[in-house]
């Protein structure tokens, strides 16, 4: 099996990795890298559990090879907490009751994390879009919708 | 045979390699790594190309030139491709768009591939390394294309003549139980004088309803002008069936949702 | 959130400390940054991959199996088949004598449902096992299949499960849970109306976003240690025991927090296996399905046929009630017998009726083999049951929410699989619904109470 070297930044880490080539972002970042939080619910795209941020972007980590990310800055939600202070989106979830089982919950955060670089302040139905690629099977969506809201929410009041 | 990944700087250099039996395109990966993480052995050669045309966006005269890398997201966001930001923005959910690419589109098996229903609406051509083709030539041979598409181009739409529906059971991200896109002209009466209409769906891949654009060519766009069109709307269509609705149901709902396109 | 406190008020002391107050809940912290560990956050050098060949055809005799070239593909451990499964019959709730075995671990003479477990193939990489499962030769004669309840009914309807050697479970009580309550006929030949609705329900997918799985590391001396996913851990680690004929303390069982199971993680379909390839290969071993296969494969709620006979008088009393209740439980017991009985004890509902007479069976046919899925057994009957009350109401021309109070069960009444009703609220439910969904009833059904000695 051909192994390819790689590098890129982990959450702010730099990785430098020697990888089967053609694999997926996902199984690099946690078989190699040991950074369990992205998860693989669907291997197909569709249920969102594995989504990081590429250089900023929302991307599906179980369809991303790893080797495409050469350069990269990946974040994930296991490198979302700095210094043991939560983000305020974690924090939100937490208060919002936004978790049942937890899987999906890493990369339902990315998702509103995406969005809320770009849009500080959304609207709901730019949270339920937002939202939208991600597949929640316990607390349903609206406490989701909810923190990331209040997290917006609290995010404007500490730039305030 | 393990997976590989092999990346070429030219689209033309890429276009050789792909002649390879186990060679795949390698887009935005929405389909072709999924293929392979589900399993799919026909292949384990990924061929890319880092090539910067494959990711640009030209306007020229009215026409539009997209690359074939770029993405569902760049395409919504461009602002001289507003006219046709709503086709980009139906495919999936924000990560998907951030990945999949105008040329993976065009190979996508129904129920996915919204966009290439709008670029067969738009009667875009599709620049590969075998040529130029019309999209409906290219849509009917793709299964047998072993070339890289490059880009698509097509006269960007005056601003109300493209019309775009995606009918979905979950908002606002869902499979499509059909999608239809239209470009319609009409004269200062407004009749109808041309019609391109590309359903989603309603085959293995999109295709034309020619039976409704006959139909329509010197109607008015009002209940009673678009009776005709809406009844010939799904001849000659043949609907997949999967998880989401049987052919029986996107043949019976076809019809009300073209009808709410046209008088939308 | 409201707490009402006014009810029951004399029967307990005030004295709720949490209920009513926000809590926070303990796990939170690890999901929100990842930490929690699932079954599959692990990852162990040298570790086997295992792919499962499975049955294309809902019902065929296995003629052959050819595993030779597979067992020749490049990164393949080994392959493993019936032979090499110690106690290849089973079935889950034998643990509580609920038999007979009905099961094939591996399917060695035939297979009974599209998707049945046959090969399993172990192998470095994911990929290098799914090209050698590829290569598995099965050679199959393929039966007439029986695909629902009623076909599989009828006279001369194929046979689809020898252990049984009849299309359903015999329990002790005959073909079928049998609950006997007064006189149903006697109360029919009473009754002003009867009505008689037949309803039924597909399966239904538990699609957990966490896919069902395990891993396995072989600790030495004999000993294994498995991660798993499973809702059911003494159900898993008893299972395995017998399966694979070892003592449960060679067993070290890991569970952890689950991504989602809803039922689809309660029976015991990938440890014995999996432990089997570690023991047999002496390395890591992953089994873990792919999305297909937990929408195709894991066992869903089944399908559901129930036919409701009432008789109601005018007054609003319903005075018979009889229900033919099928459970579909595929080609396979799992959880099935217990959730049709389940559906025997509650299908008169919530509501007192003087005679009950109710008939429940679990059906065999070659269909995916179902289970459990929150609440099976009486989720289906009330969806029908509470459907039916509504037609009840609507025939005699009554309000259904009153008709509901007026059948509703309170304490000391006897229900007609002989339990005395203790510790019912079902009238301040409706009240407090009647209140909050703004639907008037009468009076004097607000003064009602289901305690009956106020």
């Amino acid at each position: 099996m051909a192994k390819v070297p790689v590098q890129f930044t982990l959450n702010g880490e730099e990785k430098a990795e020697f990888v089967d080539s053609g694999a997926t972002l996902l199984k690099v970042v946690r078989d190699k890298l040991g950074d369990t939080s992205p998860k693989s619910g669907c291997n197909q795209g569709t249920c969102g559990a594995c989504s990081v941020l590429v250089d900023g972007e929302l991307r599906l980590s179980c369809l991303t090879l790893a080797e495409t990310c050469e350069g990269a800055h990946i974040v994930t939600t296991g490198g979302l907490a700095k210094d043991g202070v939560l983000h305020p989106l974690q924090r939100a979830f937490m208060d919002e009751f936004a978790a049942q089982c937890g899987f999906c919950t890493p990369g339902m955060i990315m998702a509103a994390k995406a969005l809320l670089d770009r849009t500080p302040d959304p609207s709901r139905d730019e949270v339920v879009e937002a939202l939208s690629g991600n597949i929640c099977r316990c607390t349903g969506y609206e406490p989701i919708i909810r923190a990331v809201l209040t997290a917006a929410r609290a995010n404007s009041q500490n730039a305030a | 045979m393990p997976l590989a990944l092999k990346t070429y700087s030219t689209v033309a250099e890429a276009g050789s390699a792909l002649k390879a039996a186990d060679a795949r395109y390698l887009g935005g990966g929405t389909l072709v790594v999924r293929a392979a993480n589900e399993g799919d052995l026909s292949f384990s050669t990924y061929v890319r190309s880092t090539d910067p045309l494959l990711s640009a966006i030209m306007v020229e005269a009215g026409v539009v030139t997209v690359g074939a890398g770029v993405t569902m997201a760049a395409v919504a966001r461009h602002p001289e491709l507003t006219a046709i930001a709503s086709a980009a923005k139906a495919v999936g959910g924000p990560a998907v768009r951030n990945m999949a690419t105008v040329g993976g589109n065009l190979f996508a098996a129904a129920p996915y591939g919204d966009f290439a229903v709008a670029l067969l609406a738009l009667d875009a051509t599709v620049h590969t390394t075998a040529g130029y083709l019309g999209i409906d030539e290219f849509l009917a041979g793709r299964d047998s294309s072993d070339a890289v598409v490059a880009s698509v181009s097509f006269a960007v739409p005056a601003a109300g003549k493209f019309r775009f529906l995606k009918a979905a059971r979950i908002k606002p991200k869902g499979v499509s139980i059909v999608s239809i896109a239209a470009v319609i002209e009409t004269d200062a009466g407004g009749k109808v004088t041309s019609a391109r209409i590309a359903l989603g769906c309603m085959a293995d891949r999109p295709i034309r309803a020619k039976g409704a654009e006959k139909a329509l060519i010197g109607a008015m766009l009002t209940e009673d002008g678009v009776a005709k069109a809406v009844a010939a709307v799904g001849e000659g269509t043949s609907p997949i069936t999967d998880a989401i609705a049987s052919a029986w149901y996107r043949s019976e709902v076809l019809p009300v949702h073209f009808r709410r396109l046209l008088l939308a | 959130m409201k707490l009402a406190k006014s009810y029951f008020a004399d029967q307990r002391k005030d004295d709720l400390k949490e209920l009513g107050q926000g809590l926070q809940r303990s796990d939170v912290p690890g999901h929100v940054t990842g930490k929690t560990s699932y079954f599959a956050d692990r990852h162990f050098p040298g570790m086997l991959y295992l792919k499962m060949v499975r049955s294309p055809h809902d019902h065929a005799r296995i003629r052959k199996i050819d595993t030779s070239e597979a067992e020749k593909h490049p990164g393949v451990a080994r392959v493993i088949t019936h032979k090499d499964v110690p106690h290849n019959v089973y079935t889950i709730l034998i643990l509580i004598q609920v038999g007979p075995e009905d099961e094939q671990v591996l399917a060695e003479d035939k297979v009974r449902w599209k998707g049945e477990a046959v090969v399993a193939v172990l192998a470095d990489s994911q990929r290098a096992a799914e090209e050698a499962a590829a290569k598995v030769k099965i050679d199959y004669e393929v039966l007439p299949a029986v695909l629902d309840i009623e076909e599989a009914l009828k006279p001369g309807a194929p046979l689809v499960n020898e252990y049984h050697g009849q299309n359903y479970y015999m329990y002790d009580s005959g073909a079928s849970r049998k609950v006997r309550f007064g006189d149903v006929e006697k109360g029919f030949a009473e009754a002003d109306h009867i009505l008689e609705q037949t309803y039924f329900s597909s399966p239904i997918e538990q699609a957990p976003t966490e896919t069902t799985g395990c891993i396995v590391t072989p600790d030495g001396n004999d000993r294994f240690t498995c991660y798993t996913n499973t809702q059911a851990m003494f159900f898993t680690l008893d299972n395995t025991s017998i399966i694979l004929q070892m003592p449960g303390h060679k067993l070290h069982m890991v569970g952890g927090t689950v991504g989602g199971g809803f039922g689809g993680k309660v029976d015991v379909t990938v440890e014995p296996i999996a432990i089997l390839a570690a023991k047999l290969t002496g390395r890591p071993v992953s089994f873990i399905y792919s999305r297909h296969e937990e929408m195709q494969i894991s066992s869903p709620r089944a399908a559901e046929k129930i036919v409701l006979k009432d008789g109601v008088m005018n007054d609003g009393r319903i005075v018979a009630r009889q229900v033919w209740g099928y459970t579909d439980a595929g080609a396979y017991s799992r959880h099935s017998p217990y959730g049709a009985q389940k559906g025997a004890a509650h299908y008169p509902g919530p509501y007192t009726i003087p005679n009950v007479w109710v008939d429940t069976w679990c059906v065999y046919t070659n269909r995916t083999p179902s289970s459990a899925m929150r609440g099976f057994g009486v989720t289906i009957a009330d969806f029908a049951l509470e459907v039916q009350m509504d037609k009840l109401a609507r025939l005699i021309g009554m309000d259904p929410l009153e008709f509901r109070f007026i059948n509703a069960y309170r304490d000391g009444d006897m229900k007609a699989h002989r339990q005395e009703t203790t510790g019912a609220a079902l009238i301040e439910c409706m009240q407090e619904a009647s209140r909050l969904a703004d639907w008037p009833v009468a009076e004097k059904y607000l003064q009602m109470s289901s305690y009956k000695g106020s």
